[in-house]
């Protein structure tokens, strides 16, 4: 109940971040790099124990007795051939970090893009990693990176000292040589790493390179994997094929909750190729083509067995009454400050409000995939996920096989936005390879993404709060129930808070989701500032600086507004404005949106978006604001029209034509400005654009049309209807 | 029934035994090893699946592979000729038009069926056109941007 450093805060894990089961901690098995890699030179990454912590995203405490993470982070590995070999368990799900970690490779090492090849997610080659999740790869890998790479420069400049016999400051690299200035005189790394078995530990006491001479990192450059990409060539799991390999399907229960009364599968084994495994309540079959494979699902007869499951009319009221007794984590989901109730008592102006998110999906357009083969007792599987580790770590529970005996492949993945950290795909094209003796390829269909897969946690958030008359916030009181505790407290300065995060039974399954909960409590926050800022008859801005000493968000705040032209000029009949800000993983945004009312109709369209973003150094400028820009988009989903539908057990709307996600037409005029603050560390930036997108769309809907907006989506079917008091 | 047919897809013909009810996805995909096409919905909502069938954009998921029978199919992997790049696929290289990739294959071909129909649209056109493509990660604007500035490349290099 402590007032908790930022920094400390900041990092705060979030427990929908790892839904999954127990995961065993085998000791490190040290491999023989050489016998594995070839010679040549590798410089690994250690890792201390507080690095490690954040990488994986979550506390020492909930770690502890079952070990910590392994102690190394990526290593690097210069072949003898010259070839420059890059080991990470980070995974690319779309965010082009192959191409950012590649970047700052290249820097170190001088060399060209084209030169460097990034080995990911692979649970035999790579080291271990908790997850590519928690926008950590940029702050956390891309720093080892450029240490093993600056170190891997240095090792060459010391091998071409000893051969030349000269002062290793006479030398330098460039284009991917060691060049003597005196004599012009260069070596091709080649040269220098042929019959060398060197290898270098490498902890946090590397110098780099100066952000200021950086000549390949932070510029703009093309996704390294692009013409595989546009050509079709590129193989998700989904498009990989093995000797001799059969399509799966499994028999999915009739509702959440249903077990299996009966089952009939003459009919489906009666067909040519097909068998049909059962294991307890799995079922699933196995045949020589997809189609053949759900031709053979569709002739099971299954009986079930339901029992009474929540509806989505009763949500909200669930995740009140069926709290977890046991709240948060670490006590740290609970913060006060100063006392609710001096705050409230020095307040001119006093406001009660309750918020809501819906459940929604990911539904990344690659479904769940996984490709299975046993081979001599030993497991490989490839498949989509951001946790290879835990994945195998679940196989290797799954099937009660030691880790050493199971290897994940994760091919560069069809997206995922905090949807793939589990392995349910894995584990059952795992069950049916076992039992066909064959590899066996199970490809999610999109019901069954929709059904089976988790969601981003529904949530009710109550804030009470009061303000003078000044409009100086004098008290704050902000209650999550069930959504998360990311971005749960303010930036804002007031001398008087209490926070909490209730934990909740979720009646659907839940998980992360792009930027957690950080969206939801950007929501209620900044929709309740601009209720307040509305009551005081102040200007949404001018009451958000006047509380606002931060100054990185200050910045991107005065930024956005400034493009946007806020204040200046009066909106059409119809049409809106409004901001939000907001800060998480290290990164600030600041967002306002511009937004059309159809009167008689109550049809909405979001028609401009300006964005001002601030993460630290900028790697790529161009990437980043890809980044942006998607995640503003992916945003409009969820603050419009996304919102899963359930009834008794059943997902009502798991297919895109009864679940709407945004297209073409809903894409706004979209400004992104990128504040590069060169001077600071760069920090992740998948996560957090999205954060301050559905309040200001929503402040700008009461802008437009007087309807203040408290649920999220806010316009279900396109449109707002006058159902909450304003 | 298993039923023999001929395809012409990207200029080569095929000839394969299948079942007529099949989707011309899955027989691309899963017998003829052309994985370009992507599966993301099944029901023709996504567009991550688009082939052209005598030059116009159809979803594969939901079109039956006999009724593709004589005519000219082609998938993203037809659309490189000599190991040029046909200009779309330059295009999305250089704007950046891609974050996991999945749907690019769909969006391009969709984009090829357009530009052919149509040399030189209009932003709204471009939009109303590939309305069906499904982008999760929302690279929508440069997918715009890129058709636009293939256009042209096409345009300035005659028809």
């Amino acid at each position: 109940m402590s007032e908790k450093p930022l920094s400390e805060v900041f990092f705060e894990p979030e427990r929908y971040e790892l839904g999954s089961g127990p995961t065993y901690h085998f000791e490190l098995s040290r491999r023989d790099f050489f016998k594995a890699l070839g010679g040549g030179i590798v410089v690994i990454s250690m890792l201390k124990d507080g690095l490690a912590d954040q990488e994986s995203g979550r506390g020492r405490q909930r770690e502890s007795g079952r070990g910590m993470p392994r102690e190394i982070g990526a290593w690097l590995h210069l072949g003898e051939d010259g070839s420059v070999t890059v080991y990470t368990g980070k995974v690319e799900v779309g965010q082009d970090i192959r191409t950012s970690l590649t970047q700052v490779v290249a820097e170190e090492l001088r060399l060209s893009l084209a030169s460097i090849h990034l080995v990911m997610g692979d649970t035999d080659l790579t080291p271990f990693d908790m997850g590519t999740f928690g926008s950590q790869t940029t702050p956390v890998m891309a720093a080892q990176l450029r240490k093993v790479s600056a170190a891997a420069r240095e090792v060459l400049l010391d091998l071409a000292a000893g051969q030349l016999q000269v002062d290793r400051n006479s030398l330098g690299v460039a284009d991917g040589k060691v060049i003597h200035y005196g004599t012009k005189q260069s070596f091709g790394f080649a040269q220098l790493t042929k019959g060398q078995k060197l290898m270098k530990l490498v902890g946090e006491n590397v110098p780099t390179t100066h952000v200021d001479q950086w000549k390949v990192a932070g510029k703009t450059t093309q996704k390294v994997s692009a013409r595989s990409i546009v050509t079709g060539k590129h193989q998700y799991t989904s498009d990989l094929k093995r000797p001799e390999m059969l399509y799966g399907k499994v028999l999915r229960p009739s509702a959440f909750g249903a077990t299996l009364d009966s089952l009939d599968t003459r009919a489906a084994e009666s067909m040519a190729g097909v068998a049909v495994v059962r294991d307890g309540d799995f079922v699933g079959i196995t045949a020589p083509s997809e189609p053949v494979a759900s031709q053979a699902l569709a002739a099971l007869r299954a009986e079930w067995k339901t029992s009474p499951q929540p509806s989505g009319q009763e949500l909200f009221k669930l995740l009140k009454e069926q709290r977890v007794e046991q709240q948060g984590f670490d006590g740290r989901s609970s913060y006060t400050l100063g006392s609710m109730a001096e705050g409230m008592a020095a307040a001119h102006l006093k406001l009660e409000r309750s918020y809501t998110v819906a459940y929604i999906a990911h539904a990344p357009l690659e479904p769940r995939a996984a490709v299975a083969e046993w081979k001599d007792g030993k497991l490989t599987v490839w498949t989509g996920t951001q946790r290879p580790f835990g994945v195998r770590a679940e196989l290797g529970e799954a099937f009660r096989i030691p880790e050493t005996q199971v290897r994940v492949i994760v091919p560069d993945t069809g997206a995922a936005y905090g949807g793939k950290h589990t392995g349910e795909a894995a584990i059952e094209a795992a069950r049916l390879a076992k039992a066909a003796g064959k590899p066996v390829k199970l490809v999610w269909t999109r019901e069954e993404e929709f059904t089976w897969a988790y969601f981003r946690p529904a949530g009710v958030i109550e804030i009470r709060s009061g303000v003078g008359q000044d409009g100086t916030l004098t008290a704050w009181e902000f209650h999550n129930y069930n959504s998360g505790a990311s971005a749960l407290r303010p930036l804002y300065d007031i001398p008087h808070q209490k926070i909490e995060f209730h934990a909740a039974r979720s009646p659907l399954r839940q998980g992360s989701y792009r930027a957690l909960a950080a969206t939801a409590n950007h929501f209620a926050r900044e929709t309740h500032m601009d209720e307040l800022a509305q009551g005081l008859k102040m200007d949404p801005l001018e009451f958000r600086r006047k509380n606002l000493k931060e100054v990185r968000l200050r910045a991107v705040l005065d930024t956005a507004a400034q493009s946007f032209g806020w204040g200046k000029g009066r909106s059409l009949r119809g049409q809106g404005v409004g901001m939000a800000c907001g800060f998480e993983k290290g990164s600030y945004v600041a967002t306002c949106a511009e937004v059309s009312a159809d009167p008689p109709s109550g049809q909405i369209k979001i028609t401009r978006v300006v964005t001002a973003f601030e993460c630290g150094a900028v790697i790529n400028p161009d990437n980043l604001k890809n980044q942006i820009e998607g995640a503003i988009i992916q945003g409009i989903g969820g603050a419009l029209f996304e919102a899963i539908e359930f009834e008794s057990g059943k997902i009502l709307n798991p297919r895109f034509s009864r679940y709407r996600v945004p297209r073409f037409s809903d894409v706004p005029q979209l400004e992104t400005i990128l504040v590069d603050r060169r001077d600071l560390p760069s920090a992740g930036a998948g996560e957090t654009p999205i954060v301050a997108l559905a309040p200001a769309v929503g402040n700008a809907i009461f802008n437009a049309t007087g309807i203040r907006l408290r649920s999220l989506p806010m316009a279900p079917n396109g449109q707002v209807k006058k159902s909450v008091e304003s | 029934m298993v039923r023999s047919l001929k395809l012409q897809i990207n200029g080569t013909p095929y000839n394969v035994n299948v079942e007529p009810e099949r989707s011309l996805l899955s027989i691309l995909r899963d017998e003829l090893g052309l994985t370009g096409s992507k599966y993301g919905c099944g029901e023709g909502q996504c567009g991550a699946c688009s082939v052209l069938v005598d030059g116009r954009p159809v979803r594969a998921c939901i079109t039956p592979v006999t009724v593709t029978e004589g005519k000219q199919i082609t998938t993203v992997e037809g659309l490189e000729k000599d190991g040029r790049l046909h200009p779309l696929q330059e295009a999305f290289i250089v704007i950046g038009a891609m974050q996991c990739g999945y749907c690019i294959p769909g969006m391009i071909i969709s984009a090829v069926g357009l530009l052919r129909k149509n040399p030189n649209p209009t932003e709204p056109e471009i939009r109303r056109f590939m309305e069906g493509n499904l982008c999760r990660c929302g690279t929508y604007p440069r997918i715009v941007a890129a058709i636009r500035q293939a256009a042209q490349a096409q345009r300035g290099s005659g028809p």
